[in-house]
């Protein structure tokens, strides 16, 4: 299927870094106020690459610097190996991004968008353009809806064409804000497919998202951002193993059993009938036993690695506040 | 890249009503001039009392009329767009991330607008034309001397004052392009064109002022009628095509400073 958007190890101008985003002491104001503080990213080659963090935390910023539209306060940016802004005429063409949302002219046709986008850069390769636009509105599903005027698409639609922009030519890196904002569940299934499809090819995918259970079913690596800091990075695996395993206990008689809990030295919170609580050192098998010595009916008792939802609150905080 | 912004411009809707509107003005005049009678040595816009003698001078006619506020919004419209536009849909960030290049990007934006200041006053002269020749006899032209020229020789005259009232536009057009790269919000960018035109208007109308009005770009635009006298004057259209020069070299330099260095936030 993939003719046109070739692997991009067989693009011409491979830059071969290890690192495909890497920033060192990334640092932005928005007049006195420190959006992002001396982040340093590193996006390996080939990863599928989660980018968490609250609403304001910075990471639309981070990308916006990632791709030479802010100019850092401080700080550097590599791309594929390739210092930004610098080489942004280099790296740029190689990265294909969705940032913050698609943005299109509503007067022309999604067709017309792409060709009005791709024709805009310096390195125009006319003669293929028509045929790697029907390939990338072939892959978000838009062949059909391609020559209708972009005014009349539905936010799910608009995404597709957005993604289908990122997709016109063959990229070795993908930067994704959100990719998946808008779509029904049948259209976030594609998308993950599509990403998935994609990074088999070998395109590292960065990808910015809220929708945790997404980047727990694709990301490979991670990074937590929180008020402009970068709390947390790493592989999957490596992240959900730092934190401490989790027990969750359900049952009628909620009091006696948190006073159980509580003399074995487990800090509890509780929900109706669930209490939680990170068991760290505790063994399992002692606390049950206690529980059903004193009297507590159990109708539950697990012992789980925590969710990607449970980590990303234990790096960020609880609560709805966007950060300051 | 610059044939792609070009057909992005005069695809939209509101181009190409812009486009009609101006070109109903000479056609509006002609009409009226046709079936209300015209105002025989009346105090009408200059050249519309010649319009009944000559259907030709109705370009002349219609320029003269929309040369004061039609073109000039025009132009604010369009020029007040070009960067700012693109910020306000969000597509400024994408042609960016393409990469466009942002002097590149500007560079085509000022071509564009600079031929839709020859399109927008081309329009009105062909509608003038097409209009004036259909509901009025040709023949040959009156100088504003009171000489004649043989038609030829006239019409190649009223072609080179309608080049020259396009030309008369990019001074104000390389003002809407630099206020365009300060703001995200196109509407602003229009006004802020608009009102810094009507500013250099009232300016250039009060004697108090008299030491700057060499230097206010609407100066000169009157200019072009030097064209039409038996032996032409050039001091006049000369300063105007200098005037505007200068206007585009200092505003364009400041809309490339600005865009250039500008983080993009939308």
């Amino acid at each position: 299927m993939t003719t046109l958007l070739t692997r991009p190890s067989e693009s011409p101008t491979t830059t071969g870094a290890d690192q495909a985003i890497e920033t060192s002491g990334l640092t932005k104001f928005f007049g006195k106020q420190k959006v992002v503080d001396e982040l340093a990213l590193s996006v390996p080659t080939g990863s599928v690459f989660g980018f968490l963090g609250p609403n304001g935390s910075g990471k639309t910023t981070t990308i916006r610097m990632l791709l030479g539209l802010l100019t850092p306060d401080a700080g550097d940016v590599r791309l594929l190996g390739q210092p930004i802004p610098a080489a942004s005429d280099q790296a740029l063409p190689l990265i294909g991004a969705l940032i913050d949302g698609p943005a299109c002219y509503p007067w022309l046709s999604g067709r017309q968008n792409l060709w009005r986008f791709d024709a805009s850069g310096p390195d125009s390769q006319r003669s293929t353009r028509k045929a790697r636009i029907e390939e990338a509105l072939g892959r978000v599903g838009l062949t059909a809806a391609g020559d209708k005027r972009f005014k009349a698409y539905s936010l799910g639609m608009r995404q597709r064409l957005g993604l289908a922009n990122a997709l016109l030519r063959p990229r070795q890196l993908l930067i994704l804000d959100e990719p998946t904002n808008g779509m029904d569940p049948q259209g976030t299934r594609e998308i993950r497919h599509l990403i998935r499809e994609l990074a088999a090819d070998g395109t590292t995918v960065f990808l910015s998202s809220h929708l945790l259970a997404e980047i727990e079913q694709v990301c490979t690596h991670l990074a937590v951002m929180s008020a402009g800091r970068l709390v947390a990075q790493g592989s999957l695996n490596e992240l959900q193993a730092a934190t401490s395993p989790v027990l969750r206990v359900d049952t009628d008689d909620v009091q006696a059993a948190e006073a159980i809990l509580f003399a074995s030295g487990l800090k509890t919170t509780t929900e109706v009938n669930q209490i939680t609580s990170v068991i760290g050192d505790v063994r399992p098998e002692d606390v049950c036993r206690r529980l059903v010595e004193g009297g507590v009916g159990v109708r539950r008792f697990v012992v789980e690695r925590p969710s990607l939802e449970d980590t990303f609150v234990a790096l960020t905080g609880e609560g709805f506040d966007v950060a300051q | 890249m610059w044939r792609n912004e070009l057909s992005t411009l005069f695809r939209r809707r509101r181009t190409q009503a812009i486009l009609l509107t101006l070109m109903l003005v000479p056609i509006v005049i002609t009409l009226v001039v046709r079936f209300a009678g015209g105002p025989e040595g009346g105090d009408g816009p200059g050249f519309l009392s010649q319009v009944t003698n000559n259907g030709v001078f109705a370009v002349l006619a219609g320029l003269t009329v929309t040369l004061p506020f039609f073109l000039p919004m025009a132009v604010a419209v369009v020029a007040g767009d070009t960067i700012s536009g693109e910020a306000g849909l969000g597509t400024l960030r994408y042609l960016l991330t393409r990469p466009a290049g942002r002097g590149r990007l500007l560079a085509s934006k000022g071509a564009t607008v600079v031929v839709f200041c020859l399109a927008a006053t081309a329009a009105v002269a062909v509608a003038g034309l097409v209009a004036g020749v259909i509901l009025f006899p040709v023949g040959r032209i009156t100088t504003l001397s009171g000489d004649s020229l043989p038609l030829v020789s006239g019409m190649l005259r009223i072609s080179l004052a309608a080049f020259l009232i396009g030309v008369s536009l990019l001074g104000l057009a390389a003002i809407g392009v630099f206020i365009s790269t300060i703001t995200d919000v196109p509407v602003g960018a229009m006004a802020g064109t608009l009102a810094v035109f009507i500013l250099i208007g009232v300016l250039d109308a009060l004697p108090q002022t008299a030491a700057i009005h060499p230097w206010l770009l609407t100066n000169h635009w009157l200019s072009y009628s030097d064209l039409l006298r038996t032996h032409i004057q050039w001091g006049g259209v000369v300063r105007n095509i200098g005037l505007q020069g200068v206007y585009v070299l200092v505003f364009g330099a400041a809309a490339w400073a600005r865009f250039t260095s500008k983080d993009i936030l939308a």
